[in-house]
Order: structure tokens, then sequence, then C-alpha cells
């Protein structure tokens, strides 16, 4: 019970707090909203007993996705609300087909048959983790790390003053 | 273990078409780029839900999830960096005015 008390909680803030992401007019208060997104979905992970990928939630997300995306706002200075409005022509076509789309989407996963498995998280699950990186997962991962490299010279190529 | 997996997956789908709809219908680029962001978001979390639900002694589900943040974070620093560099020569990111291409 307290799980779920737990699990609606912090899924309605996610919830209001990525509403809060589309509505706002201003970029830098989506940028906030986006932070309050990025802590709700750490502790959901944290509720599922993924404790790793809760504290790298926080640390990429919050720490280094959000911080570029402020950056980048206050970069780019003419932020949204003197001008035009915050959505294109299109956006009531957009609400309608978003809609639709989560409403079929719920009621096909509802309908799903699963084969849940009933077992307890294994106790070394971070060493499992780590040991995946160096062992079967070894050739993703270092294609994640050249990716990167790649994106951070890529990322100040395209940004320089030229 | 309490919680069903569907309020998960219906959690997951409501944030990505959250998401999806900043990406449709937001003007502004970065807006348009934090609508992925919690597109992203809502895959992890689904990830991990079915990895808890249907396979919790295998942890491949937890390394996808790393290896989606490493894509994501590529992608915020390329995106942002495109923006600034549109920013600088247009004056302007707002995607309905970034035509050119449009017949």
């Amino acid at each position: 019970m307290v799980g779920q008390a737990l699990f609606l909680l912090f899924a309605l803030f996610t919830l209001l707090m990525a509403l809060g992401t589309v509505v706002a007019r201003n970029l830098f208060h989506a940028a906030l909203f986006l932070v309050g997104v990025f802590f709700g979905i750490a502790v959901l992970f944290i509720l599922l007993e993924a404790e790793f990928l809760g504290v790298a939630q926080i640390v990429i997300y919050i720490g280094a996705i959000a911080t570029l995306i402020v950056f980048a706002i206050m970069l780019s200075r003419n932020v949204m609300g003197k001008e035009a409005g915050a959505y294109n022509s299109q956006w009531r076509w957009a609400l309608a087909g978003v809609v639709f789309f989560f409403l079929i989407l719920s009621w096909l996963l509802v309908r799903m048959p699963f084969s849940l498995v009933q077992a307890q998280v294994p106790a070394d699950a971070i060493t499992q983790i780590g040991q995946g990186f160096v062992g079967h997962y070894v050739v993703p991962f270092e294609v994640a790390s050249v990716l990167l490299l790649v994106a951070l010279v890529g990322a100040i190529m395209l940004a320089r003053e030229r | 273990m309490t919680v069903p997996l569907s309020w998960y997956l219906i959690f997951a789908t409501a944030l990505f078409s959250i998401g999806f709809f900043a990406v449709l219908a937001r003007r502004n680029a970065i807006a348009v780029l934090m609508g992925v962001e919690l597109m992203l978001n809502a895959v992890n979390i689904n990830l991990v839900a079915f990895w808890r639900y249907l396979t919790p002694t295998d942890l491949s589900g937890q390394i996808f999830v790393v290896f989606v943040f490493a894509v994501a974070a590529a992608e915020a620093a390329v995106g942002l960096a495109l923006m600034i560099s549109i920013y600088r020569t247009r004056k302007t990111i707002n995607v309905d005015e970034i035509n050119e291409l449009k017949l």
C-alpha cells in the first residue's frame, strides 16, 4: 500500500511537471519544470529498485543535460513570451493526435498479457551491471563512449564562432 | 511489488504523449528538444519497469537504460549546439520560421 501511494504521488508530480514543461511560455520556467520531471523519474527508478539508475539519472540529467539546456536558453536570448505564442498553428491537430495515441496505446497495454516473474533483485545488482559493461556489453559500451566523444567534438565545431 | 506493471506502463505512455505534444506543437526549438528528453525518459521508465517485472535477475534492462542515457546526452549536446549555431545566423530558433527546406 505504501508503495502504491508513493508511486501515485511521484507519478502525479512527474506528470504535472511534464505538463508544466509543455505549457510554460517562458522557456526558463519550462527548463525548471524539466528538472522536476527528471527528479520524479529518479524517484520512480528507486521505487523500481534500480538505485544505480536513480543516482545516475540525477547526476546525468539534472547535473548535465538540464544545465546544458539552461545554458542554451541563456545564449539564445529572445526567450518565449514576448512573441506570437508558444505553439505553432497546428497545435490543435497535434493535441488531438497525441490524445488519440495515448488512448490507443494505454488500451493496448492494459489488455496485453505479460508473464510476470516474482523474484527478488539480486543483491549484487550493481556489480553485475559493472561486469556487464566490461563483459557481455563491452562493444556497445565502447561504441557509446566513441559516440559521446564524437558528439562532444561535433558540438564544439557546430557552436564555434566562425 | 504492490504496484501493478500496467500503472508504470500507463504513466510512461502519458509522459511520452506529453513529450510528443511538445515536439509536435511547440514553436521554440529548445522546447522541442525538451519534449524529446521527456520521451526518452518515458522509454527509460518502460525499460526499467519491464526489467523489474519480467526479468529481475537479468540486469540487461538496466544496462540498456545506461546506453539511452549516453545517447540522450549526445543528442542534447549536438542539438543545443545546432540551436546556438542557428540562432547566431538567423536570430531566431522558432521552428516554423526555419523552413527553407519546405517546398
